[in-house]
């Protein structure tokens, strides 16, 4: 059983978001590392980039798939978690822990639309 | 001969039989029947003594010409030994090799190959080659493109206008938007940029030298792009960087160019090769692959293929480029070439081709009927005014074995009267000065 965070919100196709002060912070859940297996590659956007809600933010590559990852809101990126670059298995270890990009939200109420813990552990089961 | 023709008639019959067909016609039977038959006119079986006869008549036809013309394509000496080399079968008949690692001998020389353009240009990689200097210039637009996401790039109008059309066709496909930035005396209008230049456009494609063989100095357009954070493309004859500031000093993103000028024969137009080299930021979004050196189970060296980018397989439609091939023999031909030639031997090929222009342009210019266009410093190549017909001279450099210069009206209306010389480190004084008496003449 794949770790699920409290306080935070979630994506179907497996992004968490975490606000905190008026920022926030994006990456990719355990059940969706836990999927992938072991990863070897983030394609990251850069600072200033637009985000648009439920668009392409980066790309995440592991051993044995590729796929897109989808920015669950919309906004500026402020800061991106370049630690990521040479090291994209810091997911592997903690996909909690380890934030891709950091965003000022350009409409809070698209947080409105994303799900609670609750919600999104009926996906992953 | 015989192992040649695989198929026996009783071979045939069994295959048919078992796919429960009649005869080989019937395998065509979806080719609509007007399309079928058709009378080709074709010659009957001919013994290899009447092959030999035959086409030595043709090659007869050839007229071997001095040429006084480069525009991209250029008559440096082809070492022989290069011949000797590719023309080993180990070389000249394997494929793709589809275990790559197989191949070591394919891998090593795919890795000297993208080591030697790495020097060469500066930059971090290099992919294992590409079709030619226009495509490779049309690739690097689809990076930009898509490593920006932005659909328009700006191209200077002092890049070859053969470059430009292949660059222009590519993204008729891709709807990309192709902008322009003028030329100003033969270089880049550095103004006209800083005027279009916006986040609009993924970046900016130069040519250096440019098409008029003019060496541009590209200093300041890294910093214009960072203010947009456009990508910098340069094509880049690469004999040439030997002696001139590379596309990394300029802080170029991607480079790219046709090695022809790298002991490629000019072979009636090709085949050719396209070079392209960008940063290791960059890499993931480089068409083609990589190949690395590494250590096998017994610590013994060896070479694998390191990297494509993954889209290029399982997530195809994702993928900036589905280019699959490369230029491999041709590959190998440069690194023959690049290795023989040395650090050295390259740039004195390089300064003698500089030197054989100079005093063509030198020559011609002291001419009454002929003028400098440019006050720019120039390469291999150059541009020089006529009162006379383009057309007329040629012809009558053609009666005397030489191959003229190219006559630039015919790309540009406001170039009428312009010839682009050209002279590499295999044109003697001698040629030279019978060139100019013949142009004196006229």
């Amino acid at each position: 059983m794949s770790k699920i965070v409290d306080g935070l919100l979630y994506t179907n196709t497996h992004e968490w978001v975490k606000v905190e002060e008026g920022f926030a912070f994006i990456g990719i859940t355990d059940y969706a590392q836990d999927s992938l297996g072991e990863i070897v590659f983030i394609e990251l956007p850069e600072e200033d980039d637009d985000l648009v809600a439920r668009e392409e933010l980066g790309a995440i590559e592991s051993v044995k798939a590729a796929s897109d990852i989808l920015s669950p809101v919309s906004g500026t990126i402020i800061e991106v978690n370049s630690a990521l670059e040479d090291a994209p298995e810091l997911i592997n270890t903690d996909a909690f822990a380890n934030w891709i990009v950091k965003v000022e939200l350009s409409d809070k109420s698209e947080l409105e639309t994303l799900l609670s813990p609750d919600q999104y552990k009926e996906i992953c089961e | 001969m015989f192992k040649y023709l695989p198929h026996t008639e009783a071979d045939i019959k069994e295959m048919l039989e078992v796919i429960g067909v009649d005869n080989i016609d019937d395998l065509f039977a979806e080719i609509p029947s007007e399309l079928m038959g058709l009378d080709l006119d074709l010659p009957n079986s001919h013994s290899e003594l009447e092959i030999y006869k035959r086409f030595n008549e043709l090659a007869a036809k050839n007229k071997e010409l001095i040429p006084f013309v480069g525009a991209g394509a250029y008559d440096h000496y082809t070492p022989s030994v290069i011949r000797h080399l590719i023309e080993r079968q180990e070389f000249l008949t394997a494929y793709t090799p589809y275990q790559p690692e197989i191949s070591q001998g394919t891998l090593q020389y795919i890795f000297e190959y993208q080591s030697l353009i790495c020097e060469l240009t500066g930059l971090d990689v290099s992919n294992a080659s590409m079709y030619d200097g226009s495509t490779s210039t049309a690739e690097a637009m689809f990076m930009a493109t898509a490593v920006r996401k932005r659909d328009s790039i700006l191209i200077s109008r002092t890049v070859n206008p053969n470059i430009i059309k292949v660059v222009e066709t590519y993204a008729l496909y891709r709807n990309l938007k192709v902008e322009y930035i003028e030329a100003n005396k033969g270089i880049t209008d550095i103004e006209d940029f800083k005027a279009k230049n916006s986040k609009d456009y993924a970046g900016i494609i130069v040519q250096n030298p440019n098409y008029y063989g003019i060496i541009e100095d590209y200093s300041g357009y890294r910093e214009i792009l960072d203010e947009t954070k456009g990508l910098f493309i340069m094509n880049h004859d690469p004999a040439t960087l030997g002696i001139l500031k590379s596309p990394a000093e300029y802080g170029v993103d991607i480079a790219v160019g046709d090695g022809q000028s790298l002991g490629i024969p000019l072979q009636f137009g090709g085949p050719y090769i396209g070079y392209l080299a960008t940063t290791t930021k960059l890499m993931r979004k480089m068409p083609g692959r990589i190949c690395g050196v590494t250590k096998d189970t017994e610590g013994k060296r060896a070479f694998v293929l390191t990297l494509q980018a993954r889209e290029q397989h399982i997530r195809r439609e994702k993928a900036n480029s589905n280019i699959c091939s490369n230029q491999s023999l041709i590959a190998l031909l440069v690194t023959i070439y690049l290795a023989i030639m040395g650090k050295k031997g390259l740039v004195e090929v390089q300064t003698n081709s500089y030197n054989a222009t100079h005093y063509l342009f030198d020559e011609v210019t002291k001419l009454p009927k002929f003028n400098k266009v440019f006050d720019h410093e120039f390469f291999k190549d150059v541009a020089i005014s006529t009162e006379l017909d383009p057309d007329f001279i040629n012809e009558k450099l053609y009666e005397a074995g030489m191959l003229g210069p190219l006559n630039l009206g015919k790309y540009d209306d406001k170039m009428n009267n312009v010839l682009l010389f050209s002279a590499t480190e295999k044109r003697t004084k001698d040629e030279i000065d019978q060139l100019v008496s013949i142009l004196g003449a006229l």
